[in-house]
């Protein structure tokens, strides 16, 4: 890893650890009476440790002139085994929440086991730690790819990936410190907000300095998908985070904004990290994995323009329909109604789009279990973007507001859309990336796709029964005008939801711990010879094909 | 226009533009008019501010994740309001930095819960809720009784929620470690201090009912018991709707 950078990246890397571990160290000096020191001493713990990693290779010879004329994916390598990783953590603590709910004793009397604090550690685990890592990954190689243009250097990729990772652990090990905002997806507190923030501006000048060194032309549409969601994602996580820490040695903060218009904020947030994190970057990934794996090319170049504006446009008005009924003003309601209807429009383009790919490649669907997740993927990206429209109408979200129905519909879009399309996603390029002819086990790959599928329709079929049940449960009346049900007759009706539910999480997490042994099984296979692997894939930027090809 | 995108797409910054310009139009139309249109946030002239004791109650519930399944806003729907009470109000959050409305009721709302129910229920509730509610879900919070409060960084607390707006006053601000203690230690001089600083109302009780030791148990309780009553605003317009 170090003799693939250059003497200059190599003295650069050790300036920017050296000051990560003096800024570690200050943390936990200032920090000693709170959490905040404990992750002074982790960050500290983390840059030395990268400081010895370099100085061990630091001599190593650099790199000849010749490895420039090939893609650099070893960044993208690491990227796809931590978000594996944090698959299996972040599935696993999904699985034992889901489980408390069932047996609320499956706990250790200790406060970092208890439901609150860890239930963030898995959506974390879960939407960051994997969902960040694929994006990351999957764009690096995807840019490189559809540009034909080689990263601009070879450290700022291992800043983001590395950095992103250190922000993920901060985050999770907080939660269990009880270290949140409280503010959902958006829980690190300030010191870890500012890290993202530094990674996050890497990442974009990343991105754009790969772009202007691109041999095509035109920007593919999957760069458009990451691009918004590199910027979006930053504007919207600056914006939400503005807050007043209690002092410099204090992880804790106070969020600038209060009740209504902190309500508004958060849910503007909360509902476009859904659109720009979960929608955007993996709709990137499906515009290039897609069709590149069906051999066809995407089928109409028009529709991902209009689906791509009309996503950026009208999802940051969506945002207020996680308040109907509530404090916020009755206007900006019907506003976030009104535009979460509109919404299915763009998004039925985009899962329209992606199917109609397929078209003239459904025996390959068929036959090919990668290229299955990412059709289910889009089926349930088209299933779960009606299903947010509907719940978005004011009297449909009287009822299903509060309720599991809403923790069925994430789960929809997490499970269904983001998880399957990234494994698809992964499946892919793992024999790419590694240079195999293909993945270890076709069956395996198989396996897991069952697993995945029947895993999601559990969950999501267990969550709309509980979830419609407990709705109707809490608005039912008796004859004499009384309310029906106290609220824990509502909990009681919940319980066999509640292990079913669980048990699908637990085929789902299955599943992912048999993609991670097909990934190490393919990873330690014997390479493919030199003679195979120029003829096979497009790790060259020699030839004059473009990497993706025009539909119309 | 799609010729026009043929051009746009060939430009890096030129795109860059074009999403963030898309991008926050609608931010901008639904967010900042909250902040300007004045009846977005009722007036209500009693609206007191957390004592250092019930704010740092409010962090053990933020620590704990305890808004991951209580909300804390009453909708305007007829069930809603039947259940749990008045439905709530903008105002009645204004000091929440940040607020705590919640997003799903794996539990029953807490908006109204203050002193709805005993300070010995809900201890016994937070130590083991199986013990009052044999059907009850919630994971037990047995250390909270166990643990004391760390009190002496209140006035550092209340400083930065000044920072933020919150109107504290110096005097609370440089007493607010004494009257986290006295807010549970009532007969003392102490809590002459915190009726005298945030009114007659407050409440001054021993909490988790052993006087002497403050613990993180008596910071919860008491801003449980706080909840849904740091102004009348709520009550008051029941009772007009009423007439």
């Amino acid at each position: 890893m170090i003799g693939q950078l250059s003497k200059d990246e190599r003295q650069l890397a050790l300036v920017i650890l050296l000051v990560l571990a003096t800024l570690g160290l200050l943390l936990a000096a200032v920090g000693r009476d709170d959490p905040l020191g404990v992750h002074g001493g982790l960050i500290m713990l983390v840059a030395i440790g990268g400081l010895f990693f370099t100085i061990s290779g630091y001599y190593a010879p650099e790199p000849t002139r010749d490895s420039l004329a090939f893609y650099y994916d070893d960044p993208s390598k690491i990227g796809i085994i931590a978000a594996m990783a944090w698959a299996v953590f972040g599935l696993l603590i999904g699985d034992w929440v889901a489980w408390l709910l069932v047996n609320p004793d499956l706990t250790f009397d200790a406060p970092w086991s208890s439901f609150g604090r860890i239930r963030p550690v898995h959506t974390t685990a879960v939407i960051f730690g994997f969902g960040g890592n694929a994006l990351i990954a999957t764009s690096l190689y995807v840019m490189q790819r559809t540009s034909r243009a080689r990263l601009p250097d070879r450290l700022s990729p291992w800043f983001v990936v590395f950095g992103y990772n250190l922000f993920c652990l901060l985050a999770v090990t907080g939660y269990m410190m009880g270290t949140t905002q409280s503010k959902e997806y958006a829980e690190p507190e300030w010191y870890a907000d500012i890290w993202l923030v530094v990674v996050w501006i890497v990442y974009f000048i990343l991105y754009l300095r790969t772009l202007a060194r691109r041999t095509e032309p035109h920007i593919y549409v999957a760069n458009w998908y990451y691009l918004a969601f590199i910027l979006v994602v930053a504007v919207l996580h600056i914006v939400n985070n503005i807050a007043v820490p209690v002092s410099f040695g204090h992880a804790k903060s106070y969020s600038i904004f209060s009740g209504v218009q902190d309500a508004m904020t958060q849910w503007w947030y909360g509902h476009n990290a859904v659109a720009f994190f979960l929608t955007s970057g993996f709709l990137g990934m499906m515009y290039y994995y897609l069709p590149k794996r069906a051999g066809r090319p995407i089928f109409s170049y028009r529709m991902s323009i209009i689906s791509f504006w009309g996503i950026t446009f009208f999802y940051m008005w969506a945002g207020s329909h996680h308040l109907h009924y509530t404090a916020l003003p009755q206007w900006v309601q019907t506003l976030g109604m009104t535009f979460s209807v509109v919404l299915l429009v763009p998004s039925w383009a985009s899962a329209g789009n992606a199917l109609l790919t397929l078209n003239g490649a459904w025996d390959r669907v068929r036959d090919d279990a990668t290229l299955r997740f990412m059709m289910v993927a889009a089926v349930f990206y088209g299933l779960s973007t009606f299903e947010g429209s509907f719940m978005a109408i004011r009297p449909v979200n009287s009822l299903s507001h509060y309720t599991d129905w809403t923790v069925g519909h994430v789960h929809a879009g997490a499970l269904g859309w983001v998880a399957m399309i990234t494994f698809g996603a992964i499946y892919a390029s793992v024999p790419w990336l590694w240079k195999r002819e293909a993945m270890y086990s076709a069956r395996l790959v198989e396996a897991h796709f069952w697993l995945a599928l029947a895993g999601t329709v559990i969950y999501v079929f267990a969550m709309w029964n509980s979830g419609i049940i407990q709705g109707l449960m809490w608005r039912a009346y008796s004859e004499s005008g009384t309310l029906a049900y106290s609220f824990v007759d509502s909990l009681v009706a919940m319980r066999p939801y509640y292990i079913a539910r669980a048990v699908g999480g637990l085929l789902f997490l299955t599943g992912a711990v048999i993609g991670c042994y097909n990934i190490w099984m393919t990873i330690r296979a014997a390479p493919q010879s030199a003679d195979e692997r120029l003829t096979s894939q497009s790790d060259t930027m020699v030839g004059t094909t473009p990497a993706m090809q025009p539909g119309e | 226009m799609f010729g026009f995108h043929y051009k746009l797409e060939r430009k890096a910054i030129g795109l860059v533009l074009a999403i963030i310009g898309v991008a926050s139009i609608g931010g901008m139309v639904e967010i900042a008019p909250l902040f300007t249109i004045h009846q977005t946030v009722e007036e209500a002239p009693d609206m007191r501010v957390y004592t250092p004791l019930e704010l740092a109650g409010r962090n053990i519930y933020i620590r704990e994740g305890c808004y991951a399944c209580h909300s804390q806003m009453i909708r305007t729907l007829r069930d809603d309001v039947e259940r749990y009470g008045h439905y709530s109000l903008a105002v009645e959050s204004k000091y929440d930095h940040p607020m705590l409305w919640g997003s799903k009721r794996t539990g029953p709302d807490l908006a109204r819960v203050g002193e709805k129910y005993s300070d010995e229920w809900h201890v016994a509730h937070l130590n083991n809720p199986r013990d009052v509610v044999p059907e009850s879900v919630m994971p037990a919070y047995a250390w909270l009784s166990r643990t004391d409060l760390p009190a002496a960084d209140l006035s550092s607390q209340l400083k930065a929620m000044r920072a933020v707006g919150v109107p504290y006053t110096d005097e609370m601000i440089a007493n607010a470690p004494a009257d986290a203690y006295g807010q549970a230690a009532p007969d003392t001089p102490l809590a002459e201090g915190v009726t005298r600083r945030y009114g007659q109302a407050t409440t001054v009780r021993t909490f988790d009912g052993s006087p002497g030791r403050l613990t993180e148990m008596d910071a919860l309780v008491a801003y449980l018991q706080i909840l849904g009553r740091l102004t009348s605003a709520g009550q008051l317009s029941l009772a007009a709707t009423k007439d």
